[in-house]
């Protein structure tokens, strides 16, 4: 017996710095970056349009690609959890693709469906959005590399919502769509904020895909991949450092959030 | 009320066979079977839950085979899992109501509630609910949903054995205000305490549908007797005594006293096979009861063995050792005193 908690012993220990080495390893080039800043640097960079104009843009871009998106991710997370079909399984690795791809070529991919000959794109020209080099083209390619968080972790939210509820619900005379709004969803909802707030994270700080779409407006990925193909790490270290700050500070807020819920 | 025709269906490895019975507006139809044996399939099937391949239901004489689930007016209560969670026990209650007026809502989910006895717990979230509570806020639901039939699936399985007899009573209560009840349980207790009618379930199907008395008294099967495990199933009257706390039971001219606080009336006994001890000469000791018959049978039960003997339009079975069996050379045939004490009598009415 004791030779046994001898041994579990030492297992933790060797897991604990095992664990720390990777933990460190995520820590430190986020501290190198903060350490490496000067305070005038860092102020002048939070000051300039460009930096604030190209952090807005990658908000609002992902955050209308996460809302839009949705309406279509959720229902179809309801399908893949509660119903059986033939190829689910191929279905379910369907959505993966995005996660798997290079992004440039997600990029590409996406570009190819929003071109001027492809139906999706004439029918934009036809109401006058334009996709390529525009906002409306960011959306398409931040939620196309995001939205398998979404759909997967509402599907999984959806899984963990007893059936035997929405049955229940059934017999005392709710409809199919009053369950779906008054039981389903309100369980699955941590499990659903938690795949909004993962797809806005990830379409947020997408590059690959983007550049390919839109260059010009610049998000804050690009402006920053931009400042250090021309300039140099000096120039773009201080609009990566306010970026990240905001990308914590959001992501911290919607922790506490999500907790508190 | 509810006619069940020849259904059958098939869900993984459960099979349900042209099951068939009739349950009265008024019943309380409890059926038994073991654990496993597909009685909550037969449920869910009877409230749309679960798709049958063959067969018809018919609820007040309507053809509801294909309808919807949420047009059967039918509710089903589990045995702990079917409230919502993120409503208050308020809000559950008032799920099923539609109403633009929140004094009508209110009103009804007062009534429900005051009739399941929970009127003080609205307030209060799903999770602080005891085993008790939680089953009468899911009777209340169903009562405010306004079906007058309910399918309570395993209803009291979860339950100490105080909340039991406290929910039996509220179950006895609902029957006898109007609600018909459908009840599954793969406990006899259960069964006989509440049923009028009893259907008994083995391998997907039902084999018997009688009343208690009929079904405990002249199993149909071997499954029966041998799964209900009931012997010694009387049906009677129970009387009081004057200044004393014992109570006789008469069946058939035979005076056995028991001791119960049940009420006086019509009434099952039930006494363990183990309970009885067998005798050459009339016992004294603390049993109140000695009754001298003759041995009808001697069987091998699965520990020891089971003699029957014949007191005069009852039969009685004993439990007894094989020791106990030689040295009191018992034999077919032979005169025997049966003695048993006057708590070792059960009486459900």
């Amino acid at each position: 017996m004791k030779s046994f908690s001898y041994n579990r012993s030492v297992l933790s220990l060797v897991f604990t710095f095992l664990g720390g080495a990777a933990l460190l390893f995520i820590i430190a080039p986020i501290a190198g970056m903060y350490l490496n800043i000067t305070p005038e640097s860092l102020r002048e960079s939070a000051y300039s349009q460009e930096v604030r104009d190209s952090i807005w843009l990658s908000l609002w871009t992902s955050m209308a690609g996460t809302f839009l998106f949705s309406f279509l991710a959720v229902p179809l997370a309801y399908l893949l959890a509660r119903k059986n079909f033939a190829l689910k399984g191929i279905v379910n690795g369907i959505i993966d693709i995005p996660i798997i791809i290079p992004h440039s070529a997600a990029g590409i991919a996406v570009l190819g469906i929003i071109t001027r000959d492809s139906l999706l794109g004439s029918a934009g020209e036809l109401f006058g959005i334009k996709f390529i080099g525009s906002p409306a083209g960011i959306i398409l390619a931040m939620a196309f590399v995001s939205i398998p968080f979404l759909i997967n972790a509402a599907r999984d939210g959806f899984a963990a919502v007893p059936e035997r509820l929405e049955k229940v619900a059934l017999t005392l005379g709710a409809s199919p769509a009053r369950v779906f709004f008054t039981v389903s969803l309100p369980l699955a909802w941590r499990s659903i904020l938690s795949g909004f707030i993962l797809m806005w994270a990830r379409g947020m700080s997408e590059f690959g895909a983007v550049i390919i779409v839109a260059y010009n407006p610049k998000t804050a990925p690009i402006l920053i991949y931009e400042r250090f193909t021309s300039y140099g790490l000096k120039y773009s270290l201080p609009a990566a450092v306010v970026f990240v700050t905001v990308c914590l500070l959001i992501f911290i807020v919607l922790r506490l959030i999500k907790r508190k819920s | 009320m509810l006619k069940i025709e020849n259904i059958s269906l098939k869900v993984g490895d459960f099979e349900l066979k042209n099951i068939s019975f009739n349950v009265d507006a008024g019943d309380y139809f409890v059926i038994l079977g073991v654990s496993g044996v597909g009685k909550s399939v037969l449920l869910e099937s009877i409230a749309g839950l679960i798709d049958i391949s063959e067969g018809n239901i018919f609820l007040r004489g309507r053809q509801i085979t294909e309808e919807k689930i949420q047009n059967r007016n039918i509710s089903i209560v589990y045995q702990d899992t079917d409230l919502f969670p993120h409503l208050n026990v308020f809000d559950n209650i008032a799920y099923p109501l539609r109403s633009r007026k929140e004094k009508e809502i209110k009103d009804k989910v007062l009534k429900a509630a005051s009739e399941t006895g929970i009127s003080d717990k609205l307030d209060r979230n799903i999770s602080t609910l005891s085993g008790g509570e939680y089953q009468r806020v899911s009777l209340a639901r169903s009562l405010a949903a306004g079906n007058d039939i309910f399918l309570l699936d395993e209803p009291l399985s979860s339950l100490d054995p105080k909340s039991k007899i406290e929910l039996r009573a509220l179950l006895r209560k609902l029957n006898r205000a109007g609600i018909t009840i459908v009840h599954v349980t793969h406990d006899y207790e259960e069964a006989v305490s509440l049923a009028n009618k009893i259907g008994i379930m083995e391998n997907g199907t039902i084999v018997h549908v009688a009343p208690p008395e009929q079904i405990f008294q002249h199993p149909k099967s071997e499954f029966v007797a041998k799964f209900v495990g009931v012997k010694n199933f009387l049906r009677g009257n129970v009387n009081s005594i004057p200044d004393s706390d014992l109570k006789e039971f008469l069946v058939d001219g035979i005076k056995i006293y028991v001791l119960t606080d049940s009420g006086d009336g019509d009434s099952f006994l039930l006494i363990n096979p183990e309970e009885i001890s067998l005798s050459i000469t009339s016992e004294g000791g603390s049993a109140r009861n000695h009754f001298k018959g003759k041995i009808t049978d001697i069987a091998r039960a699965k520990m020891g063995f089971e003699v029957t003997v014949d007191i005069g339009k009852v039969e009685l079975i004993a439990l007894l050792s094989s020791e106990s069996v030689n040295s009191l050379n018992l034999e077919i045939g032979n005169d025997i005193w049966t003695n048993f004490k006057a708590s070792a009598c059960k009486i459900y009415n």
